[in-house]
């Protein structure tokens, strides 16, 4: 069994006035332009692309990294390759407030670690998360640790199907159980 | 306990136990890709589950409707894909004729009150409009639910919402539905259901059900109920159904996590500006802004009752010089409806490009992209930045883009 957490150098994604990024579309994350690209290693340099201010990500997230994204994270349409761009850039996970709901399950299935954090705006406010901060999440308990300025916080534990599908390392290999 | 709709929907397609936040296994009536995800889900499908059979080819389906003409080589490309995977499957497919898939499996009599539904496609719980559990989904959770019939589901909590008051007889139900995202923004249905109530909504036709429960998805809601319904509304889903079509009622003793009451008397013409369906503003503030080119179609005002209302507009005047307006159908019966009732040649005449079937305007759809500095006014559901091309995308009834064209600037019906 793999160890039910997470660790990574996180990315907030802000805006140009400093503010963290709400509301943020799946066209913003994968543009529909590359929709027919259907091979996941071409899917991550689209990644954020079409996310003023952000369109080269690809080229500075490095495997294991953690993106931190504003509430309703996902919004839009049903495609999976916005979550996908982020599995081929081997991010190890996401965290927000709230995802679109069809966002939040395609990441599940995907076995990409998405988990919420309701306090979040409030531990940007007081500086206790900034991007470039290495941080360790544990899904069962939900238990935050920002390993570099020594602050705890909350997010909400995996549930069960999550944990186990995550477990299973995408819904294929758990549904073979 | 008493059970909301979507608890009774939920319940009835499951052998767990139903509670909102409870994850549960959920039966399948229907599961469909479209020519954007189908592709992936073959793709999916052929990687982990190569020579074995779907869980049941009769309530399988492609419906291609996002790019009919195929105008682009990597969509003709998958769209193959995904007819040769029918055949081999035996799975039927609405193909680049037959329009906008949620509507294809409306008027096919195929999802019905109280029935369960997954798609590649983000409006899948327009069917709420109907009563039917739709739920857009990723390639993954399809490719999976091809194979099995089931998905799991978080089953959400449900929000009541009340609104008084009679609806205004220039408000449309695009101004009530843009009134509502107004009011609710993202965040008042997000991760949950939302059960409408009120004469403004009771009195809607199928069309206006339709609009309003399409945009739920723009509310970051699971799905609307509009659990009463009008004669109207009743006698058109007759034609479709194969049974009387009755919407589903939550139990009087349902628990809600929350009641919103909102008035719409008095209702105003809305329309939402960029960037997105919530930047909701009177007409009346934006009026005269030049408007470049129009669309009327979409899963949120594709149906006959939205082109009628638009040709009752552009009947015997002429579209301005310079404003192109791109009407797209629904569906293909849509479509025949409108020819048989003189809709087209009114559209026609005016000016306006009548298309084919589908969804239109959305993504790299058959209806064109819009370019740097195009204004156009619409009555789709979203107006994300790059969403439709480089131009900005203003949101509104088909009566206010029909005045709109007329007059190439942003203005109601009645400044005609
Ligand atoms: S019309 Fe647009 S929003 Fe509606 S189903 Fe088609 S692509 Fe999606």
């Amino acid at each position: 069994m793999k160890e039910a957490k997470i660790k990574g150098r996180i990315w907030v994604l802000l805006g140009e006035d400093g503010s963290l990024l709400e509301d943020i579309d799946t066209d913003q994350i994968y543009h529909n332009a590359f929709l027919h690209i259907t091979e996941l290693k071409q899917m991550g340099q689209h990644a954020l692309g079409n996310l003023r201010g952000w369109e080269d990500f690809p080229s500075k997230a490095q495997p294991g990294d953690i993106l931190v994204a504003g509430r309703n994270f996902g919004a839009g349409s049903s495609r999976q390759q916005a979550v996908d761009c982020f599995i081929a850039l081997g991010l190890a996970g996401i965290i927000a407030p709230s995802y679109s709901p069809i966002y939040f399950r395609n990441a599940i299935n995907s076995g990409l670690p998405v988990l919420r954090c309701l306090e979040l705006p409030e531990l940007l406010a007081a500086g206790n998360l900034e991007t470039g901060d290495l941080v360790e999440v544990h899904f069962t308990d939900g238990q935050g640790i920002n390993v570099t300025k020594n602050v705890s916080f909350k997010l909400e534990p995996m549930s069960q199907v999550q944990l186990a599908i995550w477990q299973a390392g995408n819904l294929f290999a758990f549904g073979r159980k | 306990m008493g059970q909301t709709v979507i608890e009774k929907i939920i319940q009835s397609h499951s052998e767990e136990e139903v509670q909102p936040g409870k994850v549960v296994w959920v039966n399948l009536d229907l599961r469909t890709a479209r020519d954007f995800g189908g592709p992936n889900v073959v793709v999916n499908y052929e990687r982990e589950y190569d020579g074995e059979p779907v869980a049941d080819a009769s309530r399988t389906f492609f419906t291609f409707d996002l790019c009919t003409q195929g105008s682009l080589l990597r969509y003709a490309d998958n769209q193959q894909v995904c007819r040769l995977f029918a055949q081999k499957h035996g799975i039927k497919v609405y193909d680049v004729d037959r329009g906008i898939g949620t509507h294809v499996l409306i008027e096919e009599g195929l999802a019905r009150a109280g029935s369960t539904c997954v798609g590649t496609d983000s409006h899948m719980n327009l069917l709420g409009a109907i009563g039917c559990f739709g739920q857009g989904m990723g390639d993954v959770d399809i490719t999976f639910a091809f194979r099995t019939g089931r998905t799991w589901f978080e089953v959400p909590a449900t929000v009541r919402v009340r609104l008084e008051g009679e609806i205004s007889q220039q408000a449309s139900a695009k101004d009530l539905t843009l009134f509502l995202l107004k009011n609710l923004g993202t965040r008042e249905l997000a991760e949950k259901a939302a059960e409408f109530y009120g004469p403004a909504v009771a009195s809607l036709d199928l069309a206006g059900r339709i609009t309003l429960c399409s945009m739920v998805t723009e509310m970051a809601g699971v799905i609307g109920f509009i659990p009463q319904a009008s004669d109207a509304a009743k006698k058109e889903m007759e034609e479709y159904g194969r049974e009387v079509w009755r919407p589903l009622m939550a139990d009087p003793d349902a628990i809600y996590i929350q009641d919103l009451v909102l008035d719409v008397a008095g209702l105003p013409r809305l329309v939402a500006l960029p960037p997105s369906p919530t930047n909701v503003r009177e007409l009346s503030e934006v009026k005269g802004k030049p408007v470049h080119s129009g669309f009327i179609g979409s899963c949120t005002n594709g149906r006959t009752e939205d082109l009628k209302a638009a040709a009752a507009i552009l009947e015997g005047r002429r579209i301005k010089k310079d404003v192109r307006l791109k009407i797209v159908p629904a569906t293909r019966r849509v479509y025949e409806e409108c020819l048989r009732n003189g809709i087209i040649e009114t559209l026609f005449r005016s000016g306006a490009i009548v298309m084919n079937p589908g969804c239109g305007g959305c993504a790299e759809g058959h209806a064109g992209l819009t370019g740097r500095g195009e204004v156009q006014v619409s009555t789709g559901n979203r107006n994300f930045p790059g969403k439709q091309g480089k131009g900005e995308i203003i949101l509104a009834s088909p009566e206010v883009v029909a005045a709109s064209c007329i007059l190439g600037y942003l203005a109601g019906p009645e400044e005609l």
